[in-house]
C-alpha cells in the first residue's frame, strides 16, 4: 500500500489516476496511522513553499514522514513535495522543509539572469533527462534524453551528492534527487506520459 | 532543453468530440476517451478541452469524461469551456484537469483570474482569448468570438499576467479556419508584451505553418483542431520534422 499524503495541497486525482493505472495500491492519506502503516510515502504538492511547509506541519504529518522515512520506508516528494524534502527553500522568504537531503530550494529567475539567459519563469513544459547516477532504484526503467513535464519556478541548489538526474534550462536543474530511501522529482511524473510512469513503477517495484 | 509544445485541442458537445473524423484504430472516433488515448499515442504533449455543451444539464456528461481521460491519458490536461467561477474551476480540476481556461468568464470577471490564480496557483489558470484586428488595433471578442469587447488584446494580455494568468492562449479570429498560417504580427506582439507562455491557435493549415510559427521565440506551444482530426497533419511526422528543423521536440 502506498500512502499519498493529503495535506490540502494541490489536486491528486491525476496521481492516484496514475498509481491505479499501474496496478499499485494506494490510499489518499491524512492520518499518522495511515503512514504508519504503509509501504511506501509519496509527498505530493504544488504552490508555494512557505503554505506548504505549514500545512504538512498542522496535519501533524510532518514528524511521521521523518520518522518513516528515519525508519527505511521508501519516501517519494513529487514537485513541491520534493522541495519540501530539503533544508530550506527561499521562496518569499525563508522556510525549513523537512531535512531528508542535503541542499535548498532557491529562485530560477536570478540565476538564469546571472547565467545570461532570458528563459520563461516557470519552466513549463517537457525537458530531457540527463542521468547522472545510473544507479538510482528509481531510474532502473529510465534513460538518458527521455522527456519529463516541468512547471516550478524555483529549484534545488548545492545538493550533488543527491544528484540522479538534472535537466537543463540555462542552469542545471536538479530534476530527481535520492538520498538512501529518500526520493524527490521536481517534474511531475503523474503527467510525464509513458516516462512517467516508468518512474512510477520503479518506485512501486522498491 | 525545454521543448516547444503541439497541443491538440477537442471541442466536446453534449459528451461527443465535435468534428470527430475518421482514425486509424479508434473504434469510435467521436468518443472522446479514445481520441485523447489516440493522440497521447500520437506524441501530443498536452490535451485541451472545450465544453462547448449548451445545457447545463449535460454538464456531469462531460465531467464525466474528463475523469475517464484522465484515468487513462498521463500528460497534462487543461480544460475550458464555461469557466466562470472558482467553482467552475473546482468542478473540473476534481476531474483531473491540470490547467483551467477561462475566456468570456474572465472579461464578465477579471478578478476571476486572481481569485483562481490564489486559490490554484498561477500554473493553473490559462487565459484564452479571442482576438480580432479591428482598425488597426486588436480587440477582444466574447462569447466565443462574436461580441467585440473593446478591450485592447495586448493590454488585455498584460493585466492578466498581471493578475496571476501562468499562460496564454491567442486564438486569431482573423487567422482562424483561413488555414494560411498562425498570426504571426498578433503573437509577436504579444510575445513583446508579457513573458509567461504563449499558445498559439488559430490559421496552422500544414507543417510548415508549425515552422515558421515556433520561429518566434516568444511563442511555447501551437494549438490546432482540424488540421489533426482530419488527419491532415499527423503529430508524430510533425514533430520530427520540426525537430529535422532544429526545433527543440519531445519525440
Amino acid at each position: 500500500m502506498i500512502a499519498v499524503i493529503d495535506y490540502g495541497v494541490g489536486n491528486l486525482f491525476s496521481l492516484t489516476s496514475s498509481l491505479a493505472y499501474l496496478g499499485a495500491e494506494a490510499e489518499i492519506s491524512t492520518t499518522r496511522e495511515q503512514l504508519q502503516q504503509a509501504d511506501k510515502i509519496i509527498l505530493p504538492g504544488v504552490g508555494a513553499f512557505g503554505d506548504a511547509a505549514i500545512k504538512l506541519r498542522q496535519s501533524g504529518l510532518e514528524d511521521m514522514v521523518k520518522e518513516q522515512a528515519a525508519a527505511g520506508k521508501p519516501l517519494f516528494g513529487i514537485c513541491l513535495g520534493m522541495q519540501l524534502l530539503f533544508e530550506k527553500s527561499y521562496e518569499y522568504g525563508e522556510h525549513d522543509g523537512l531535512g531528508l537531503i542535503k541542499g535548498g530550494i532557491y529562485p530560477l529567475t536570478p540565476d538564469l539572469k546571472a547565467a545570461g539567459f532570458d528563459y520563461k519563469v516557470p519552466q513549463m513544459g517537457w525537458n530531457d533527462l540527463k542521468i547522472v547516477a545510473p544507479d538510482c532504484p528509481l531510474l532502473k526503467y529510465s534513460k538518458t534524453g527521455e522527456y519529463v513535464y516541468f512547471v516550478h519556478s524555483y529549484y534545488a541548489k548545492n545538493c550533488e551528492e543527491s544528484l540522479a538526474a538534472t535537466c537543463n534550462y540555462g542552469v542545471e536543474v536538479p530534476a530527481l534527487v535520492y538520498s538512501g530511501n529518500v526520493f524527490g522529482a521536481q517534474f511531475h511524473p503523474e503527467k510525464s506520459g509513458a516516462v512517467g510512469l516508468k518512474i512510477l513503477q520503479a518506485f512501486i517495484d522498491m | 532543453m525545454l521543448t516547444k509544445r503541439i497541443i491538440p485541442c477537442l471541442d466536446i458537445r453534449d459528451g461527443r468530440v465535435v468534428k470527430g473524423v475518421n482514425f486509424l484504430g479508434v473504434k469510435d472516433i467521436a468518443c472522446p476517451v479514445e481520441m485523447a488515448r489516440f493522440y497521447n499515442d500520437s506524441g501530443a504533449d498536452e490535451l485541451v478541452f472545450y465544453d462547448i455543451t449548451a445545457s447545463f444539464e449535460n454538464r456531469p456528461l462531460f465531467s464525466g469524461i474528463l475523469k475517464e481521460v484522465a484515468r487513462q491519458v498521463f500528460i497534462p490536461l487543461t480544460v475550458g469551456g464555461s469557466i466562470n467561477s472558482l467553482d467552475d474551476f473546482d468542478r473540473v480540476l476534481k476531474c483531473g484537469a491540470d490547467k483551467v481556461s477561462v475566456n468570456t468568464g474572465a472579461i464578465k470577471n477579471p478578478q476571476l483570474i486572481a481569485d483562481a490564480a490564489k486559490r490554484y496557483g498561477d500554473q493553473c489558470v490559462v487565459l484564452s482569448m479571442d482576438i480580432k484586428q479591428v482598425n488597426g488595433s486588436y480587440h477582444i471578442f466574447a462569447k466565443g468570438g462574436r461580441e467585440d469587447t473593446g478591450i485592447d488584446a495586448l493590454e488585455w494580455a498584460a493585466r492578466g499576467e498581471a493578475a496571476g494568468a501562468g499562460e496564454i492562449v491567442a486564438n486569431s479570429i482573423d487567422t482562424d479556419g483561413v488555414r494560411g498560417g498562425f498570426d504571426l504580427p498578433l503573437l509577436q506582439a504579444l510575445a513583446d508584451k508579457v513573458t509567461i507562455p504563449i499558445i498559439a491557435s488559430g490559421g496552422a493549415g500544414n507543417k510548415e505553418d508549425f515552422a515558421e510559427l515556433f520561429k518566434l521565440d516568444g511563442v511555447d506551444a501551437g494549438l490546432a483542431a482540424s488540421i489533426f482530426h482530419l488527419k491532415e497533419v499527423d503529430i508524430k511526422e510533425l514533430k520530427q520534422y520540426l525537430r529535422d528543423q532544429g526545433i527543440s521536440m519531445r519525440l
